[in-house]
């Protein structure tokens, strides 16, 4: 049953997605007059007013779940500053039964636009079984078929993540986010000599999980395209080497040792078998494709410049990267077997970390302008830039499934400095905190 | 990683946790400016010999400096390895990694390999002075370990730096 709806929903994903990738840049849906919809693109976007009731315990043991699933569901929402949650206090109507008909007359009332209905009951074997609906509150239809989620109780929230993402996703006619993971480094400690581990947690923060220990600098990791395998660069040696770590078991191995150099800044290739790097030999710094099955390596720069930070497009047939060979940092664009480069950073200060969007129209990098940092975005013809953050030290872009939205490093200044993770809008709205005492955060896809 | 315990996290100091492992044992005494030499707490300062690694961090000096975004060895830094290079010349015993820091202006990745770049520039020196390759290593430790944590240029400067770092060689 699980399976069926899953499958159902990762297929309206990827419709969205195949039709945002074939118009760059990314357009979202046209609304269309009396229809529950969100206009992606509309700059003065108002969120949304919602209402999501606690769920219907349908079951024994099924109280808490009801109450939390909704809530979490309702910050998901909020949180994506998107919507806005109705508070309980404002309801008229109480949703008591799962298949009454729904008063919206109760809900126009309160201007709740939307309606989240939903329905949990637990099995003898801890199991978890959650239902729900979405209605269009004044055009008093429901909004796609009601869908059912089957799950172990232990994973209650992905429940709710998904019942988000479902929502999210048949108001803006694009992908969610919501069941999804981060993955980062914490840190504690002071500045000098701060203690550094790789750590996963829900996007919103939730179920932290350590990955490794302190005893080496961790730096940077990146996770495969299915979420499976980390990549990160560890001082465990002594010398920056990657790693890369199982999820499930947390069992690491080195990548490749070649030994009198150094390697950082790697990133899995679509296929999730080849992954780019850099390697430093001597005092200079190229990027390489190692093959993961077959151990073979190939060198793709070679210049005397820095050449670091590589990401592929999404379809893997090109990687944007950071080279200083015109003398400052900026941001170049070449075949993923090598070879010519084009530059497409032509504005004032340096840009570096270039990250492709995974809707493919969209690069997000780190530029340090006048002692300033910032986050942005440009097309990746090097078009449009568009600034998204300001701060002392703004650093390391990842992006959203659905490609809407980017986490980030914050450091703040001073002997007391310390790093933050936050989010933004690639419009640039709703910046906000996620995680702190943290760094170097890479977004997982959709979980399966 | 599955064997490690929280006990022994908790237990351990900071400084020690911090300090990442090496290929190369460090001498006992050669706690300098290095990512993992902070603390030089117990050096006698009063009659170094000459051929201590103590002499070695603290009369000839152990690091070297940086403008901004540059792995040139100006003449401060080029004084200063040369005498470390007739240090290395004179105590074949002793090998040394180099370390590259930068300052926290500037993005991880690229910061780390302009740290690999200054421990190149220091390492290169050294051996353009007839100190034997096989005896230095280099690292990058990019920002990751200011020597000094405000912000300001004054701390920026100290820590765009390269460090020798003294290690017991093969025939010590």
């Amino acid at each position: 049953m699980m399976k069926q709806l899953l499958k159902c929903l990762s297929l309206v994903a990827a419709i969205g997605f195949s039709t945002l990738a074939s118009t760059a840049p990314a357009t979202a849906q046209d609304c269309q007059e009396g229809v529950l919809c969100i206009e992606m693109n509309n700059p003065n976007i108002e969120p949304l007013p919602f209402a999501a009731p606690a769920f219907i315990a349908e079951s024994a043991g099924a109280d808490q779940y009801a109450r939390d699933l909704a809530a979490v569901v309702a910050a998901d929402l909020q949180g994506s500053g998107l919507f806005r949650a109705i508070s309980q206090d404002a309801f008229i109507s109480q949703i008591t039964n799962f298949d009454s008909p729904v008063q919206y007359a109760d809900w126009k009332a309160i201007n709740a636009q939307a309606l989240v209905t939903g329905a949990v009951s637990v099995t003898g074997d801890g199991q978890i079984i959650v239902k729900f609906r979405l209605f269009d509150v004044f055009s008093e239809n429901q909004m796609g078929e009601g869908l059912q989620f089957v799950g172990s109780t232990k994973g209650w929230r992905r429940m709710a993540h998904k019942v988000a993402d479902a929502v999210y996703s048949r108001i803006t006619g694009e992908g969610g986010y919501f069941d999804s993971r981060t993955v980062f480094v914490s840190e504690t400690g002071p500045k000098n000599a701060r203690l550094k581990r790789l750590a996963v947690m829900d996007y919103d923060g939730a179920n932290q999980q350590f990955l490794t220990d302190a005893q080496a600098i961790v730096l940077a990791p990146r996770f495969s395209p299915n979420g499976d395998r980390v990549l990160y660069t560890s001082y465990e040696s002594g010398f920056p080497k990657i790693y890369v770590l199982d999820v499930a078991s947390v069992g690491r191995r080195v990548l490749q040792d070649q030994p009198g150099t150094m390697s950082f800044a790697p990133r899995f290739a679509p296929n999730g078998q080849d992954v780019v790097f850099s390697l430093t030999t001597g005092s200079n710094t190229d990027i390489y494709k190692l093959n993961l099955a077959s151990g073979q390596r190939t060198q793709l720069t070679s210049s005397p410049a820095i050449e670091t930070a590589p990401s592929y497009s999404p379809d893997g047939t090109q990687i944007v990267f950071e080279s200083d060979r015109s003398g400052t940092q900026q941001l170049y664009v070449m075949n993923a077997g090598g070879g010519e480069a084009t530059r497409i950073s032509f504005g004032q200060g340096r840009y570096g970390t270039p990250v492709w969007s995974p809707r493919g129209d969209l690069v997000a990098f780190t530029k340090q302008n006048r002692g300033r940092f910032h986050i942005g975005v440009m097309r990746v013809d090097g078009s449009g830039e568009r600034l998204l953050t300001a701060s002392f030290l703004d650093e390391g872009p990842t992006w959203s499934p659905n490609g809407r939205v980017i986490m980030f490093t914050r450091e703040t200044a001073g002997s007391g400095g310390s790093s933050t993770l936050y989010s933004v809008d690639i419009s640039g709205r709703n910046l906000k905190a996620v995680q702190a005492n943290a760094s170097d955060p890479s977004w997982s896809p959709l979980l399966k | 990683m599955k064997t490690f315990t929280k006990v022994v996290f908790l237990t351990t100091s900071l400084a020690l946790a911090a300090c990442a492992k090496s290929p190369f044992d460090r001498s006992g005494d050669a706690a300098g400016a290095g990512a993992n030499g902070l603390d030089n707490g117990g050096v006698s300062t009063s009659a170094l010999s000459p051929n201590s690694p103590a002499y070695f961090n603290q009369t000839i000096g152990d690091k070297v400096l940086f403008n901004v975004d540059q792995s040139t060895i100006n003449d401060t830094a080029r004084a200063t390895l040369t005498q470390q290079a007739n240090w290395l010349n004179t105590n074949t015993t002793y090998n040394a990694i180099i370390e590259g820091h930068a300052d926290e202006q500037g993005t991880r990745e690229y910061n780390l390999a302009l740290g690999a770049r200054r421990a190149a520039a220091a390492r290169d020196f050294l051996v353009a002075n007839g100190v034997a390759d096989n005896r230095l290593r280099t690292v990058t430790f990019g920002k990751e370990r200011p020597l000094e944590v405000c912000s300001t240029e004054a701390c920026y400067a100290k820590n765009r730096r390269a460090v020798t770092v003294i290690s017991a060689g093969v025939g010590s």
